[in-house]
């Protein structure tokens, strides 16, 4: 059972983490290189249920391979490998570390058989992806505790939605969740907290800009991911999720359409695209369920590959403004190129991996007589074009000249970005093979005169809106306010008025209480004896009680340290 | 130092031009393709066209709007 156990995925790259820990020079980028290539190899041996074992009342099945598992699984590795190779220089050995085992816990998720299995793997990306953050210097620790916080509150509604199926069913597998399934609202809660969804997405833009050039590109790919992933399995065919997902599409082109870091343009856009993913998911038919899975794989590379590029002119100039940068393409042919065919496949320009990809998710709304969410899923594709097809690279490396000429980076830098772009255009070409590996039964014929024409007709047009509203969509150096506004601003104001207050009350109230306290010892001590403390509770409501006092503890405690 | 050749007016005019002929080339191209539509409306001639060109524009000024609104100093959160 143990050696099916170390043979598993996730295996690997946890292991991979530890060797980071302590080796150095080529031993550290053999590592950090090859066991993404042992991870990869093992999610192609592992296939059905393996290793299962009994924990207390729980039948768990810590590794359960099939086509869905396999496909998250290979893009995983696959971009825990590129990654790996862009952050060949990386001087932190902290990210490095802690990047590897975020990809081994997300390995653990996706092969996951059981809730509990996925609950303590989840846990172990957030803490892990929070460390990528908190690598990267004093700048991040702020923005890595909010994120770190928000993702514990996550995991925590998780928990309670899994403990409170458990209890109810007895069942622990980790299967589709129907209708009737019960807490299956505070599960779906707690993954769409990872997905991005409203109301809670801010965490993403505030925190991944703050990770170094290297640690945005790990973090763009696992958590929102492994989200979709969990989604695809759990909740295929839920109707709100078409809603929430197109909110998500709109909210991250509005959002990044205002805002002037390009990382973090690029971060809004991470929400955009899970948007395009979780309203497939919705749809729910064959189609739109292999729409959203590659969607995801084709996404984890293009997005990859942004911000690859996005995080050389970072290393190489110091900045992220738009407003600092410009005319970059004169001294970075490599950065902006591979920039380039990043941005084309995310706007899913025919012949790149977003247009074979996206069109799935589309095509099944139609198919399923949902007009209006059609129209809104092409007036989304149009702006995508619009904020990071052409936003992107036109204010990062045309528009005027900074007068900046950094050379490209390095060459593991450049040749991961080449590494990358060859995906993103070669499954656009040649879409059959990837296909061929599609986790559900559903074909799909991208090609054809009318779709490339739309397509082409949809984001050129987009293009002109674009150049002529030039004049609108001057960068300013600003931020907009989102819903983190709620525990960065109002929450800690509330905080730091009631501390005082609370003093203030307590000084007046002391001299009784102490009075009081006196008679109440003697009350308490007879109720010990013979009264009402003396019965004995149920340990869940004590515990509940418990928690309840803990929990207005922290949150008091966590506003007040919030600023 | 010397703006690159892209930079320059006539390029930029050019550039323009060229990008105009392509727009034109894709609606026209509309009439030798035979498609059918997804769910009706999409049928009408070079509908991808201005509904992406006005699915942009109102996403724009809805981004203007809500600018106004909730636009900060990028230093917000730091004063």
């Amino acid at each position: 059972m143990s050696a099916e156990l170390l043979l598993a995925p996730a295996g690997a790259l946890l292991l991979g983490a530890g060797l980071l820990s302590v080796v150095d020079g080529r031993a550290r980028q053999a590592v950090l290189l090859g066991a993404p290539i042992i991870a990869l190899w093992l999610v192609w041996q592992a296939d059905g249920s393996a290793a299962p074992l009994r924990y207390m009342d729980l039948l768990l099945t810590p590794v359960r391979a099939d086509r869905l598992s396999r496909w998250f699984g290979t893009i995983f590795a696959f971009a825990a490998f590129a990654a790996g190779l862009f952050a060949l220089g990386q001087k932190s050995r902290l990210e490095l570390v802690a990047s590897q085992a975020y990809a081994g816990a997300a390995l653990g998720v996706v092969f996951a058989g059981d809730l509990v299995t996925l609950l303590v793997f989840w846990e172990a990306m957030a803490i892990a992806s929070t460390l990528v953050i908190w690598s990267a210097g004093s700048q991040a620790r702020a923005a890595g505790l909010r994120y770190l916080l928000v993702h514990l509150l996550g995991g925590t509604v998780l928990m309670v939605g899994i403990a409170g199926h458990f209890a109810a069913t007895g069942q622990a597998a980790f299967d589709a969740l129907g209708p009737e399934a019960p807490f299956r609202w505070v599960i779906l809660a707690g993954v769409l907290l990872n997905a991005g969804a409203p109301p809670l997405s801010a965490w993403l833009p505030d925190a991944y800009p703050r990770a170094s050039y290297s640690g945005m590109v790990v973090l763009s790919a696992f958590t929102t991911k492994t989200a979709v992933y969990v989604l695809l399995r759990a909740f295929p065919g839920e109707p709100l999720l078409v809603w929430i997902g197109l909110f998500m599409a709109f909210y991250g082109i509005v959002y990044a359409i205002l805002e002037n870091d390009m990382r973090r343009i690029l971060a809004y856009s991470i929400v955009n695209q899970v948007g395009f993913m979780v309203a497939g998911i919705g749809i729910g038919t064959e189609l739109a369920l292999n729409g959203a899975a590659s969607h995801a794989f084709a996404h984890i590379l293009y997005k990859a590959l942004l911000l690859m590029s996005a995080g050389s002119v970072l290393a190489m100039t110091g900045r992220s403004r738009c407003t600092e940068l410009g005319g970059l393409f004169q001294s970075m042919p490599v950065t902006t190129t591979c920039g380039i065919v990043g941005a084309l496949s995310i706007s899913a320009f025919p012949l790149t991996s977003g247009f074979v990809t996206k069109s799935m998710i589309s095509d099944a709304a139609a198919m399923e007589g949902l007009s209006l969410v059609w129209l809104l899923l092409a007036a989304g594709s149009a702006g995508v074009f619009l904020h990071a097809g052409i936003k992107f690279p036109w204010f990062v490396f045309f528009q005027k000249d900074s007068g900046l000429r950094p050379p490209d980076p390095p060459p593991p830098m450049r040749a991961a970005m080449v590494l990358v772009s060859l995906p993103c255009i070669g499954i656009g070409v040649l879409p059959e093979p990837f296909y061929a590996f599609l986790p559900y039964n559903a074909g799909f014929v991208p090609y054809s005169g009318g779709h490339v024409i739309g397509q082409l007709q949809l984001l050129l047009f987009s293009g002109l809106a674009f150049f002529l509203l030039l004049g609108l969509l001057k960068r300013t150096e600003t931020i907009t306010l989102d819903t983190d506004w709620v525990y960065r601003r109002l929450g800690p104001a509330l905080a730091a008025r009631l501390v005082p207050i609370v003093a203030r009350t307590w000084s007046g109230t002391e001299s009784t209480l102490t009075r009081l306290a006196g008679r109440g010892l003697n009350a308490l001590a007879f109720s010990y004896r013979s009264g009402s403390l003396a019965r004995t509770r149920e340990s869940g409501t004590v515990a509940l009680i418990a928690i309840a006092a803990l929990t207005l503890y922290l949150i008091v405690g966590y506003l007040s340290a919030m600023r | 130092m010397t703006p690159h050749w892209i930079s320059r007016p006539e390029a930029i005019r050019r550039l323009w031009i060229a990008f105009g002929l392509i727009l034109a080339a894709t609606v026209l191209a509309e009439l030798a393709t035979h498609r059918h539509a997804a769910i009706g409306i999409d049928a009408v001639f070079g509908f991808h066209a201005w509904f992406g060109f006005g699915a942009c524009v109102a996403l724009v000024l809805l981004a203007r709007l809500l600018g106004f609104a909730l636009k900060r100093r990028d230093d917000f959160y730091e004063r």
